[in-house]
């Protein structure tokens, strides 16, 4: 059921104010699921000071500098694997990755396929524009096939990854995707993964309007964010791949969830019954005269 | 009484554990608890039994899917406040290059075990060599300070990891532990009755209200508070140049500012980050300037050359980064020539020379997985003396 609490939402309190005007460009899909991943942060109540948002290197990696909370840009490629010693040595934190395509699924892949297996509470959130738009515009693992870009003059050859088929592949116990056109649709299915007790994986699919879009005559970011409607992603030379590779039909909502033992609480609780048990065999002098 | 307790108990001051061993224990003694690693020889045995001693202490111990992760993890629980520990060699040691420019340059400490192995490359895993001296020093990409300290024996591998802890967390830097695989893999009996003297610093810690909070404050002593997140000041941590307030800045004064002021940090705390032994240096025609497993051979050359009346003296870097410069001048001072054997083509004499400007410095420079023995370091010090007669 969607909630729609607009009304009572200020997005302001939850931003950097000071750090405006940000640094998007105009149309740039990023800003809309920022908006999103504030408001579901709102809806649950998250305190700010128990927030904690990490972030690689990308327009996505940029984000965490405007989020009022405990924020971590680090390096590229690697906000899981920061996010997974911060959120083990810290289990009080609630905390989130923003990545982007090439940040998550390129240089990072490896972080991701073993966050996904490992499933510590963390969610992350992978902003799929298609390219890397920091560094100019050039193909990236999710760019659609035969797409123009600064490293594809003769038209991506590449068949592009599913990201969410992948999580879901490598054991992400919730998984999720949505478009930057439904805003409260995307709201809803971050909070969902915000509330999920393990790995959440949600790609959101964003617009890149001034390079991606301009490059492959795509229209206005109007145009563009209207398209992901009507169908979700211009078709590909190929009417249907196999997974892991992205098809024209690209599913959106919750893909997968299931209920696995989160990480964090099963190893400590592991280590609390093995001090217990050697508590238990020390007071009963079953240890005497061990090493 | 957990394995740590044990361990710290008077009466297991006595021990018989091996370099990595004691690496793990002082680990544990000095408040690390969390590890993130990567399986690498000849490094593994601190990760092995930190997986087991980190749980009887309510830390977290994590096997890593690669080395680049490891730091970073280890990097991250730092930034939550928790004191965190990486070990590795050789070539996990390139692998984390990049975020250990990361975290010197946003100040997060951390330590960084490197077991020195054959080089370049894959190189000689389960042989020893001291080919990471500079890449300790250097190997991230920019300016920025680094704390390297070298131990020589097993009993120093527990006294510099204690000291190592302390020093990432007074100065908010990261601290390399830099020993070779003798050294790592050797087992001796340690008297740990007077290392218990534990320190166990803790970073210096924000307060005061959030408005008037600078994540980046050059304070008195060039270190600045660091806020622990929870507690309420929401600071932004960047590997960008940032400014005072944290924020990423392009800003030409401020970036010299601030990036001024991390690279003289240390310069303010050499008095608790220098270290160094010297035997011998005040009346010596040759001083050896020597680290690790390459030291210790030394130490007997110096007996060798001495029954056959020559005066060798040798130089211990302790703390190897940054260079303890005005205590190697000292103990050179009276010497006609140094000698560096070290288990390289040529890293530490490369230094020494640097700071010697002019003395003569020769040096043994091996690469063959084979350790420098104590007869070929008396030998050419001997024919080096007579030379320079």
């Amino acid at each position: 059921m969607i909630v729609d609490s607009a009304a009572e939402f200020d997005v302001r309190e939850y931003l950097r104010m000071e750090m405006m005007p940000h640094f998007l460009c105009p149309g740039c899909g990023h800003g809309i699921a920022l908006r999103a991943l504030l408001w579901a942060i709102h809806e649950l109540g998250i305190d700010k000071d128990q927030l904690a948002v990490v972030s690689g290197i990308g327009c996505a990696g940029r984000l965490s500098a405007y989020i009022d909370a405990n924020t971590f840009h680090v390096t590229h490629g690697r906000p899981l694997a920061y996010a997974t010693g911060l959120a083990l040595a810290r289990p009080d934190l609630h905390v989130v990755v923003i990545t982007g395509d090439g940040d998550c699924l390129a240089i990072g892949g490896n972080h991701l396929i073993h966050a996904c297996r490992r499933n510590l509470k963390l969610t992350c959130l992978m902003l799929n524009n298609e390219v890397y738009g920091m560094t100019g515009g050039q193909v990236s693992p999710t760019t659609s096939e035969s797409r123009l870009t600064t490293t594809t003059p003769l038209g991506n050859a590449e068949p592009n990854f599913d990201a969410c088929a992948l999580a879901a592949a490598a054991g992400a116990s919730f998984v999720g995707r949505e478009v930057t056109h439904h805003v409260p649709k995307l709201k809803e299915l971050i909070r969902s993964g915000l509330a999920h007790p393990g790995f959440a994986f949600i790609e959101v699919l964003c617009d890149c309007t001034e390079i991606f879009g301009r490059k492959n005559e795509l229209g206005s970011s109007a145009e563009m964010v209207l398209r992901q409607k009507s169908d979700l992603r211009p078709s590909a030379y190929r009417d249907s791949v196999d997974t892991p590779f992205r098809s024209n039909d690209l599913p959106t909502g919750i893909l997968a969830k299931t209920d696995r033992p989160e990480y964090g609480a099963a190893y400590r609780k592991a280590a609390a019954a093995q001090r217990a048990s050697k508590a238990a065999k020390a007071s009963t002098g079953a240890n005497k005269g061990k090493a | 009484m957990n394995a740590v307790e044990q361990a710290l108990s008077p009466k297991a001051a006595l021990r018989l554990i091996s370099g990595n061993h004691a690496c793990a224990l002082a680990a544990v003694a000095a408040g690390c608890r969390f590890f993130a690693g990567y399986p690498i020889t000849p490094s593994s045995e601190v990760a092995e039994r930190l997986s087991q001693l980190l749980p009887e202490v309510d830390g977290v111990f994590v096997q890593m899917e690669d080395e680049i992760a490891s730091i970073a993890a280890v990097i991250g629980a730092s930034m939550g406040g928790v004191k965190a520990l990486t070990a590795t060699s050789g070539p996990g040691f390139s692998l984390k290059q990049e975020n250990i420019g990361y975290a010197a340059g946003a100040e997060i400490p951390c330590v960084i075990v490197n077991v020195m192995r054959g080089g370049p490359s894959t190189g000689m895993p389960t042989r020893p060599a001291q080919g990471d001296i500079m890449q300790s020093r250097w190997g991230s990409h920019g300016d920025y300070p680094i704390i390297v300290l070298a131990p020589a024996s097993v009993r120093e591998i527990y006294t510099e990891t204690l000291r190592a802890f302390d020093l990432a967390e007074t100065c908010r830097t990261p601290v390399v532990l830099l020993y070779d695989q003798v050294i790592a893999q050797l087992t001796e009996t340690v008297d740990l009755a007077d290392a218990k003297d534990l320190r166990n610093a803790e970073r210096k810690w924000a307060s005061g209200p959030r408005e008037t909070y600078q994540p980046y404050a050059t304070g008195e002593d060039g270190i600045p508070a660091m806020s622990r997140p929870g507690a309420g000041y929401r600071v932004h941590t960047t590997g960008l140049n940032h400014a005072e307030n944290g924020f990423p800045t392009q800003n030409p004064e401020a970036v010299a500012r601030n990036l001024g002021r991390l690279l003289t940090k240390l310069d303010r705390h050499r008095e608790a980050i220098d270290s160094w032994q010297a035997i011998g240096c005040a009346d010596a025609e040759v001083v050896i300037v020597a680290i690790g497993i390459s030291a210790r051979a030394a130490t007997r050359a110096l007996d060798l050359a001495r029954a056959r009346g020559v005066r060798l003296g040798l130089f211990r870097p302790v703390t190897l980064w940054p260079f303890p410069e005005t205590a190697l001048r000292e103990a050179t001072k009276n010497a006609r020539a140094v000698l560096v054997p070290e288990m390289n083509a040529g890293q530490l004499s490369l230094e020494v020379e640097r700071i010697l400007g002019g003395k003569r410095v020769d040096a043994i420079h091996r690469y063959n997985g084979e350790p420098i023995t104590p007869a070929e370091i008396a030998e050419r010090a001997e024919a080096l003396a007579k030379e320079a007669r």
